[in-house]
């Protein structure tokens, strides 16, 4: 798979805690996964070995064709990452910011400064551009990561709970931003706990519990295999408690 | 390593630290209020209002074919206007005013004193026929002008008695049993304290560094920078690059606040360099000492607090606070690398000693060796167990 994912019996543990439990599964090129979960479940833990951040204690994983742990540097050419923090320069502007991480990733200067008047515009940051992160609401400073995050237009994107914390407004900026993502072929990883969010966005929903992957479909197939109303309601018949109650 | 990658992160670290006031105080107006404060307080703003010495002199030297030369060097001393001699006729008097402050020092002159002057003066070239002798200095080590100041003045006038302008000679017959090679202006209190002024600032990278990775670990931002193709000898670079020339602004920015409220230093074009580039270098050893406190620090408010592990030592026994300290506390600063900066930059600009002088490549030397070793060592440290 040129630009897809391939995870296999991954397990990443931290002393005696199992964050991740013989994992595996496959994400197509071009597609958006949803990695679903409650908090703790182990999706972040996924998405950092996904981006060389951690080594998994054991299992391998691909991302765009190369081996994660022996061609960092390669999966690092290809990725975008926005994570759950909301990890910003809160002294820069939010050109500065998106800027940086376009330099990071070696763009040519013409190329970097369209590529980010584009996507502050898309994200309705344009106007905000030239005032320091740290005046930012949180929502604000949400849009900004994932700017950053994208800016070199990466093959394959870890978005880590990218709308958290955002009024439903704009979460909307923010999904349709994320299907844009879809229609340019990109590969996304999606991680969220909002039913809704995964319902809406992913072509394919992985549930996770306990760092075990317990269900893995279409979000229509899933809910027609488990004859539930919604996503929730399969997480309900799963594990029986709702997702947001947590681990 | 690419320098795009290593440009852009220079400029961002340059840019936090223009922007956020407290850093921007610690790392930039602090050595300008610094400079200005003891400028004004112990300087000579206007042009010239310099310290007088009250120095007791006991003449021990019984010869009296020989007085002649005792006569040349208290008038050497005289001369200068910034001592004011007064005679003892016993060393047990002079040392009674010393301990009450009446006399800031005591020069004794010992037995042997004329006749050691004549044969020297006879025979320059004979150095069996000379007779050695060692004039002794009695300080107020609770003065710390007096600590710095007096020992080249002292020595400069018996070089300039004895052997008429300064020699290179390395074998004399009459030491002063303090450091020599000083060519003495006129010196105030804040002459002896701006070179070591630049010094003091650079230890503060010390703090700034600790608490920018801190921060930057707290916010999540180095993980997302490592998710990005850069290097960690890219990210390395660019924080040594940034603190150096953080250090070479504290250079530029203290020697010309120095210079408003009146320092004149001595040196060259070449003296300068030096100072800017054996301060830049020391920069490297605050990074590597930032990293360390970054290593020990769980969050940035305990960097703060741990950084002055770091930064007190540096500061008490490496700068011109040193300089009232007893002299087991002294010594002890030879074991901090900013002493041999602040080292360094005394004799290039206020005894003007030039660049390739042993002294200078000696500090030179070990102030490179040294950041080196505690940049590697702080690069390992931060790397196997300070980023998460």
């Amino acid at each position: 798979m040129k630009n897809g994912i391939v995870i296999e019996n991954l397990t990443k543990k931290y002393g005696d805690v199992t964050a991740v439990d013989g994992l595996s599964l496959q994400v197509e090129e071009g597609q958006l996964f949803g990695l679903l979960g409650p908090n703790g479940s182990g999706k972040t833990t996924i998405l950092k070995v996904l981006c060389g951040l951690l080594e998994p204690t054991a299992g391998s994983a691909y991302v765009g064709g190369y081996d994660v742990q022996k061609s960092n540097g390669k999966v690092k050419e290809l990725i975008g990452v926005c994570p759950q923090e909301t990890a910003v320069y809160a002294s820069l502007t939010g050109r500065e910011n998106v800027e940086l991480f376009g330099s990071l990733h070696g763009m040519p200067q013409q190329e970097l400064k369209k590529s980010t008047d584009d996507l502050l515009e898309r994200l309705g940051l344009q106007n905000d551009a030239k005032r320091r992160v740290g005046t930012y609401s949180e929502g604000m400073k949400r849009r900004i990561s994932l700017a950053m995050a994208i800016v070199h237009s990466p093959e394959i994107a870890f978005l880590d709970e990218p709308s958290v914390g955002m009024d439903p407004q704009t979460r909307r900026v923010v999904w349709e931003f994320i299907r844009q993502l879809k229609r340019q072929g990109k590969t996304v990883i999606l991680t969220t706990h909002y039913m809704e969010e995964a319902e809406e966005l992913c072509d394919t929903v992985g549930i996770i519990d306990h760092g075990k992957l317990i269900a893995l479909g279409a979000p229509g197939q899933l809910k027609e295999k488990f004859a539930a109303k919604d996503l929730e309601d399969v997480f309900i018949q799963l594990t029986g408690r709702r997702i947001r109650e947590g681990a | 390593m690419k320098l795009q990658r290593v440009s852009a992160l220079v400029k961002v670290n340059v840019k936090v630290i223009i922007r956020e006031p407290a850093a921007l105080f610690m790392v930039i107006l602090f050595p300008i209020v610094l400079t200005l404060f003891l400028g004004i307080g112990f300087g000579a703003v206007g042009g010239g209002q310099q310290s007088t010495f009250q120095v007791g002199i006991v003449d021990e030297d019984t010869s009296t074919a020989y007085g002649g030369w005792l006569k040349g060097f208290t008038g050497n001393l005289t001369s200068m206007q910034i001592i004011k001699l007064q005679t003892y006729l016993a060393n047990e008097t002079a040392q009674a005013d010393l301990i009450q402050g009446k006399v800031q020092a005591i020069i004794l002159i010992p037995e042997g004193f004329g006749r050691s002057c004549e044969l020297f003066h006879r025979f320059p070239m004979n150095q069996s026929s000379w007779v050695n002798t060692t004039v002794q200095l009695y300080l107020d080590s609770g003065s710390m002008i007096v600590a710095q100041a007096l020992p080249p003045i002292v020595q400069q006038a018996l070089v300039a008695s004895v052997y008429g302008t300064p020699s290179t000679d390395t074998f004399r017959p009459i030491q002063v049993g303090t450091p020599s090679m000083v060519q003495v202006a006129r010196f105030t209190m804040f002459d002896y304290m701006a070179p070591g002024i630049s010094a003091f600032a650079a230890i503060f990278l010390i703090m700034n560094v600790a608490q920018s990775f801190t921060e930057g670990r707290e916010r999540g931002l180095l993980r997302r920078i490592n998710t990005t193709p850069t290097t960690p000898a890219e990210f390395m670079t660019s924080h040594a690059i940034s603190n150096m020339l953080l250090a070479l602004t504290q250079v530029a920015l203290t020697f010309t606040t120095a210079y408003l409220v009146g320092y004149r230093p001595l040196g060259d074009f070449s003296s300068f360099a030096m100072a800017f580039a054996i301060t830049s270098i020391f920069a490297l050893c605050c990074v590597g000492f930032g990293l360390i406190t970054a290593t020990i620090s769980k969050s940035s408010g305990a960097a703060t607090g741990i950084a002055f592990l770091f930064i007190l030592p540096q500061m008490m026994l490496g700068t011109y606070v040193s300089a009232g300290l007893s002299g087991s506390m002294k010594d002890a600063g030879r074991f901090v690398p900013s002493y041999y900066v602040t080292d360094a930059l005394t004799s290039l600009l206020l005894r003007g000693a030039p660049v390739t002088s042993p002294t200078i490549l000696t500090d030179l030397t070990i102030v490179s060796s040294t950041s080196l070793i505690v940049l590697l060592l702080g690069v390992l440290l931060f790397k196997k167990y300070g980023k998460s």
